[in-house]
């Protein structure tokens, strides 16, 4: 995975959910985090488009349930095309 | 490809974290801004709005409460909204309503949405959803089912606003409709009888109509932020279809701006002076070394961009926005070009003061608000000069900065996309304002050269009228209430809604004071809101522009309130002084026209004064021309 891609994913997560950036880790899920809820997934979802330049499809978007699942789907986007 | 701006965040982030563990709060709000301004959107948001709330209320100077009903999940651009509303002095408190649910929420008095009482309510309405039998089936439709369903829908608008107008006095507002990207036949669409653009354009028109005949409802062009933004890259049709979510992640700042330049003129938050640099902003090149010939301007490239910004502020002007100059530069260079340059399209007469000198900006400011009778924070500075925008961030955060980007190209843009400069609506005073001011200067000539105050004030001629608040003059009596801070006795603020009620209530006087002399027509200055309570007068508002102040008008306003009372068997005038930072002028007016002070509680001043015996002396040197009835 391209390391500053996670360390902006950390970066948007940390300011949204409103944790200290330490504590945002590959194992971070709704599951760890309180403040993780459904409308809080979809600021995600588009504060990460925004950052990234990138759009995900609602397939992506429905497995994006762990900080793990998000630096996969952000490095699949990364990859060139074919 | 924007790789280097999440580092600069995280920077930022980290700073201002820790300006705020060590109670920094003034300037960790002053990087919040920096931060907003150089990514804003989503990524930012919620880092904005949470930093925010742990050193409310810096930085801030109005709150207001905005409900939004709405057809769409537009719940993202909240947060969007109130970081950019909290970087611009604004504290907003948003409600959402149900999803889907507006209608029943605007019918029903007793609905969620006016339980909340909101300042603002936004009705935000895609096309598809009100009318998807113009936006989806339209090539299905005969001409005549066409016609029923753009009645259909511009009644369902002019019901909703009625009824809207009749449950709250909050402000209305209305997103228009916008365009399909593709319409249902094609380039056909321009050719046939029954064109689906033409169809949803007039409910526009129909809409634009209903909201000029109610107070205080305002059409928000969605069709036209769309179109600025670009069609193709505002709708996510993928979120729309899986999450009712029309607009993409990089539009939602564009969204919660444009709610912006509603919301800035609704809560006060608006400049009255733009004052601009010279070199590399009116002009490409410094005058001191290219002179007054070499300097870029022209109809072409590289000068082209330079006039473009010359016609925004020229827009600025008409809008009675004054405009001044605040310039490093020789000041005989600067005039020459003014004066002389064939390709200028602002002139002396434009500008209401100018500093042009080798002094710090900072103080040039501080004398032009002076000289103009405007607090600092009324003015807006327009700058390319990133040093000289920060000197002012810094020294004076009231000021709103207007930093020119890099690109000249891109100058007029960033002056026109600002909140500041926007009304809601245009009085014969303020489209004349600068020429007011014009005059003002003329008076002040008038003036050096009379042998006293008195000769001054007779040689002046000054007329004035006073008669009742009519239909046509509620919009300006409410901006005078709601924009006079120097001579305003009380300070309280009123809508035209407000105003209308309070016109009509029992006991209840609004007096218009109308003022010209020889030197011109200064229109509708002043405004008196009396209540007649038993045999008491009392006097709730009392204001008068600062452009005509201490000329004797509002002894005359006085006189005439009183002897109104009289005639009516009033015995007693009262009225209170409730001081502000800025109505020092107005402080000692009770006391020197024979009112007692009754009582005092936390600096506010209740004064007294009985009728019969001497009463209030007219000034000689006014004429009262006969009064204008309705």
């Amino acid at each position: 995975m391209n390391p500053p891609d996670f360390e902006r994913i950390r970066e948007i997560l940390a300011g949204l959910l409103d944790v200290p950036r330490v504590d945002i880790t590959l194992e971070t899920s709704p599951d760890t985090v309180e403040t993780w809820d459904s409308l809080k997934h979809l600021d995600l979802v588009l504060a990460l488009e925004q950052e990234l330049a990138v759009r995900f499809t609602p397939q992506e978007i429905a497995e994006m349930r762990s900080v793990e699942r998000i630096a996969t789907i952000v490095a699949r986007k990364r990859l060139p095309p074919g | 490809m924007k790789l280097e701006a999440p580092i600069t965040d995280r920077t930022q982030r980290d700073e201002i974290d820790r300006l705020i563990g060590d109670g920094r709060q003034a300037q960790a709000y002053t990087l919040l801004g920096a931060l907003w301004r150089g990514n804003p959107g989503p990524a930012n948001a919620g880092f904005i709005v949470s930093r925010w709330e742990k050193m409310r209320p810096i930085g801030v100077t109005v709150d207001a409460r905005i409900a939004i009903t709405r057809s769409f999940t537009i719940e993202p651009a909240i947060s969007v909204l109130r970081a950019a509303a909290v970087v611009n002095g604004i504290d907003l408190t948003v409600e959402l309503g149900g999803f889907n649910t507006y209608a029943q929420e605007i019918l029903d008095p007793g609905s969620a949405l006016y339980r909340l009482s909101p300042d603002i309510v936004i009705l935000a309405i895609q096309t598809r959803d009100i009318a998807p039998d113009l936006w989806n089936d339209f090539a299905d439709l005969s001409v005549e089912q066409c016609k029923a369903a753009i009645d259909r829908v511009s009644t369902d608008y002019r019901q909703w606003i009625e009824a809207f107008r009749r449950n709250s006095k909050a402000t209305l507002i209305v997103h228009g409709l916008e365009l399909p990207s593709w319409p249902s036949w094609g380039t056909l669409d321009g050719r046939l009888p029954n064109s689906q653009a033409i169809g949803i354009r007039h409910i526009n028109d129909s809409l634009r109509q209903f909201a000029t005949e109610q107070s205080g409802v305002y059409v928000l062009d969605y069709d036209a932020l769309i179109s600025r933004c670009g069609r193709q890259r505002w709708l996510d049709e993928s979120k729309w279809q899986s999450m009712r979510m029309p607009i993409a992640a990089d539009c939602l700042v564009h969204m919660a701006n444009e709610w912006l330049r509603f919301i800035h003129p609704l809560t006060g938050r608006i400049c009255k002076v733009l004052v601009t640099d010279l070199d590399n902003t009116l002009w490409g090149g410094i005058v001191g070394e290219d002179g007054i010939h070499g300097i870029a301007l022209d109809h072409e490239y590289p000068g082209a961009a330079y006039r473009e910004l010359q016609r925004v502020m020229l827009d600025v002007y008409q809008r009675g926005i004054l405009l001044a100059i605040c310039s490093k530069n020789n000041l005989e260079d600067a005039m020459q070009v003014l004066r002389e340059n064939p390709r200028m399209l602002l002139r002396p007469q434009h500008f209401a003061a100018m500093r042009i000198n080798w002094n710090d900006k900072a103080q040039g400011l501080r004398e032009i608000a002076a000289e103009l009778n405007v607090g600092t924070e009324a003015l807006a500075f327009v700058d390319d000069n990133p040093a000289e925008c920060e000197r002012i961030r810094c020294t004076m955060p009231e000021v709103t900065v207007i930093e020119l980007p890099a690109d000249p190209m891109a100058f007029a843009a960033t002056v026109r996309a600002s909140p500041v400069f926007e009304r809601l609506s245009l009085s014969a005073e303020d489209r004349n304002r600068s020429r007011y001011y014009s005059e003002e200067r003329q008076r002040s000539e008038l003036q050096k050269e009379s042998a006293s105050l008195e000769d001054f004030y007779l040689s002046l001629q000054q007329q004035i009228d006073i008669g009742p608040i009519v239909a046509e003059t509620v919009p300006r009596v409410a901006q005078l209430t709601q924009k006079t801070n120097q001579f305003n006795l009380t300070s309280f603020r009123y809508s035209e809604q407000q105003i209308t009620q309070l016109a009509s209530a029992p006991g209840c006087n609004i007096m218009t004071v109308s003022a010209r002399d020889r030197f011109g027509d200064a229109g509708l200055v002043g405004v008196a809101i009396t209540k007649d309570v038993g045999d008491i007068c009392e006097i709730d508002t009392f204001l008068l522009s600062c452009r005509v102040i201490g000329r004797g008008i509002e002894t005359a306003m006085l006189a005439h309130i009183s002897e109104r009372a009289k005639s009516s068997g009033i015995k007693e005038l009262s009225g209170r002084f409730i001081p502000t930072k800025k109505n020092a002028p107005a402080r000692d007016f009770y006391a020197s026209h024979g009112f007692l002070r009754k009582a005092e509680d936390d600096g506010e001043i209740l004064w007294s004064r009985e009728i019969s015996g001497s009463g209030i002396v007219w000034p000689t040197w006014i004429q009262l021309n006969a009064r204008r009835r309705d």
